[in-house]
């Protein structure tokens, strides 16, 4: 019989630290294209129907063409970068998509305003060292699930920040939906919000969950989880990787400001 | 060749000739209908595989109405094809043996079917129970029922288990599926070839690469376009870096339902290294955004791998070997969902699925696409038929894979990467890829202004959860999680 204990040991701690410091993981990913309008042609609409989610979209005639980016309906499939003929669009390792506002992920000419700190300090002191999260999949790809499931792997190891996947939503203090809402998981998904516990939370993780994405809508789904119950942050991503998620479950519990605004990261954050 | 040995069936000889195909061994590998001249007369559509590594035949049968001949009992897999037909296109079935719908959960009825050309259909939905056996009555109330999710404890994708069980021992189960359908083959229509292959990434994500490749590969067949060497070789690349992730996530997931938590710590960390170094190289986890009809959209960078390769190699030979060893996870595993080679068989098994209990099947080989024929390829059998075998069969494949790939990488060619690809309108083909899990088909049909018709898509795990429920009646509860574990299935493919 092998001594699996000791050659755990052996292994040695392989846990990040991330994000207080050293490697997040992400090196290589091309995440949300950057976007800059003063490169549009007049009349060009290649990006807008290279787009299959219609996060694109452009209006006007010839002249004084506008062009509309929505990162909450973003797959990051690259096809706008691709087919773009000015550079407008350009490829970008931002990942860090989580928003409390589904307008902050729109990209808009001046940055929006700051939102409000009401409940600064109370999540915080309620959850900020114990958060207990029921997901629920409402019919996704299984694309974020994959990345869901990578949160407790030795690398990101999230019990290290006091994060915890439950059974039973009475323990919930966070429901994590991923996909579109499909017709028979949205009566499931109510149950189970229903048998949360206030206060609680609700996240939307992923493009589907956000907006529907590339699959939402039809006969058989929603699209997104807005239409069916309150969201407190959006994650756009497809799927967003497993730093983008903590990231964004640091942003819940006010451990991490959000980085996004007006459709665009900063590096710092804002510190609302 | 667009379509492999296409071939009109008339109605009345269908049964006859289903009959003799599958008496002489053939297998029936799926079904599915279009509507190529209006939603008044539809054409099925059967992909036959009469040998192993015979060539495809693809049957096309007219019936001038929407009633067709069953076949399912005579080639019992084709069962859950035909409901899903008679589901989605509205065909019904003379004698169909199981006429309950499979793909619209009890209790959603559809305005007009969803696949009928031209369709603006409408689902209406209020939940009703399954239909499940009866257990008999007042006299058998010792018998339970276990209806288990669709949400379910940890983060798993959404279904039903329904148990019916005495104690430990399960008398019948019966998974009710198709909560995340989302109509991913609609989506497809009216949209352009290019988009399509964004699109088909995202049916089944840990199957990104292999739903891509398929559908592609159906795409260039419908436009007869020649995909460049490199591009050949790069996707093969793709592919099996794919597996490899796949496969070390499932040993994971594995050593969790045994509860060997150094075991589903370690797969996990060596799966989370796959990812990452998938990343590096293409800039996407899960291997998304690069194949594309014609070619690959861009060049992957492969600076670094081959040594990144070999040290994961090393590390995973180092936990197989302990896996392998390890009395307390293989006492769990041997023994346990044993399914017969005849069943694999006739039940249309997929994958490490059947080669774990003694099929030679492997399309990479058997109907040989993209750079394999080649390659080094190994294609790994057990006889056994346990979750032993089909652990034995995924920890062979790794090794297998991450070898393919170091010697691919040696011999890489030069070259364009792409070509143009557009199928012209009216034209169909069919693709396959053999993904971690199994066979893969799409079949594609264009329209008339170049735009997509009708795509269908018979993913590995469509065909491996038909199978999964016979290795669970009469088994008990104690094994259940490693059974189903042990089968590596996932729900976003077969939902669709």
């Amino acid at each position: 019989m092998p001594l699996w204990t000791l050659y755990g040991l052996r292994q040695g701690r392989v846990s990040t630290r991330w994000p207080a410091s050293g490697d997040d993981g992400q090196s290589g990913t091309l995440g949300m294209p950057h976007f800059d309008p003063a490169k549009c042609q007049e009349g060009c609409r290649r990006c807008a129907e290279a787009c299959l989610p219609g996060a694109i979209t452009v209006t006007g005639a010839a002249q004084g063409t506008r062009v509309a980016v929505d990162y909450g309906r973003c797959v990051t499939c690259q096809m706008c970068v691709e087919v773009c003929p000015t550079g407008a669009f350009t490829a970008s390792g931002d990942w860090a998509f989580g928003a409390r506002r589904r307008e902050d992920l729109v990209w808009m000419q001046a940055a929006a305003s700051k939102d409000g700190a009401a409940l600064k300090g109370q999540i915080h002191r309620l959850f900020g060292r114990s958060l207990h999260v029921r997901h629920v999949d409402a019919g996704s790809c299984n694309g974020c699930e994959s990345e869901l499931q990578a949160l407790n792997n030795p690398f990101y190891n999230l019990h290290r920040l006091g994060v915890f996947f439950t059974a039973s939503p009475r323990f919930a203090d966070l429901l994590l939906v991923t996909g579109p809402v499909t017709y028979a998981l949205r009566g499931p998904l109510l149950e189970t919000y229903e048998a949360m516990p206030d206060p609680k939370f609700v996240m939307a993780v992923g493009t589907c969950a956000v907006s529907g994405g590339t699959n939402g809508g039809g006969y058989a789904c929603g699209n997104g989880l807005d239409d069916f119950v309150p969201v407190d942050i959006y994650l756009p991503g497809c799927p967003p990787n497993p730093a983008a998620i903590i990231h964004a479950l640091l942003m819940l519990l006010e451990r991490a400001p959000q980085r996004v605004r007006g459709g665009r990261i900063s590096a710092g954050g804002d510190g609302a | 060749m667009t379509v492999p040995n296409l071939e009109a069936v008339a109605r009345v000889d269908l049964r006859h000739r289903c009959k003799s195909a599958v008496d002489a061994g053939a297998r029936m590998q799926m079904a599915y209908a279009w509507f190529p001249d209006g939603p008044q007369d539809p054409e099925v559509r059967y992909v036959v595989h009469a040998g192993t590594r015979e060539p495809l035949q693809v049957w096309r049968c007219r019936p001038g109405s929407h009633t067709m001949p069953s076949l399912a009992t005579i080639a019992p897999l084709l069962s859950w094809y035909e409901r899903e037909i008679t589901d989605l296109c509205g065909l019904q079935f003379e004698d169909q043996p199981q006429p309950e719908s499979l793909v619209l959960l009890p209790g959603a009825t559809m305005s007009t079917p969803p696949l009928l050309p031209g369709a603006n259909a409408a689902l209406s939905y209020v939940p009703a129970a399954s239909t499940l056996p009866e257990m008999g009555g007042s006299t058998r109330d010792d018998v339970q029922s276990l209806p288990f999710g669709p949400v379910r404890a940890d983060v798993l994708e959404s279904a039903q288990f329904n148990f019916y069980y005495i104690g430990e021992a399960i008398l019948h189960y019966h998974p009710q599926l198709f909560f995340k359908h989302r109509g991913m083959e609609k989506r497809f229509e009216n949209i352009t070839p290019e988009l399509g292959a964004v699109l088909a990434e995202r049916v089944s994500g840990v199957g990104s690469v292999a739903h891509a490749l398929a559908y592609c590969r159906a795409l260039e067949a419908a436009a007869g376009c020649a995909v460049p060497a490199r591009a050949h070789w790069l996707r093969v690349l793709l592919a099996e870096l794919e597996r490899v992730y796949n496969h070390l996530h499932y040993l994971g997931h594995l050593c969790h339902t045994t509860t060997l938590k150094v075991g589903e710590a370690e797969g996990k960390y060596l799966e989370e290294l796959a990812k990452q170094l998938n990343c590096r190289a293409v800039g996407s986890r899960l291997l998304r955004g690069l194949v594309s009809p014609g070619g690959l959209r861009r060049e992957p960078q492969l600076a670094g791998l081959p040594e990144q390769l070999e040290k994961l190699r090393s590390e995973f030979v180092r936990y197989s070997v302990m896996l392998e060893a390890s009395t307390t996870h293989l006492d769990r595993l041997i023994t346990t969902g044993v399914l017969s080679r005849k069943l694999a068989f006739d039940q249309g098994a997929t994958g490490p699925i059947e080669r774990a209990s003694g099929l030679d099947r492997d399309l990479r080989r058997d109907q040989p696409y993209a750079a394999y024929p080649e390659l080094p390829l190994k294609v790994a059998v057990r006889e056994a038929g346990d979750a032993h075998a089909r652990q034995q069969l995924r920890i062979a494949e790794v090794d297998n894979s991450i070898e393919l790939i170091l010697e691919l990488l040696a011999k890489l060619p030069g070259g364009a990467l792409s070509t143009h690809c557009r199928p012209s309108p009216g034209s169909e083909g069919l693709g396959w890829s053999e993904s971690p899990r199994g066979s893969l088909y799409y079949a594609v049909h264009i329209d008339n202004a170049g735009r997509l018709a009708r795509v269908k898509i018979k993913s590995p795990s469509f065909s491996n959860w038909r199978v999964f429920p016979f290795t669970v009646h009469d088994s008990n509860m104690m094994d259940y999680a490693i059974n189903e574990a042990s089968f590596g299935l996932t729900i976003a493919g077969c939902d669709r």
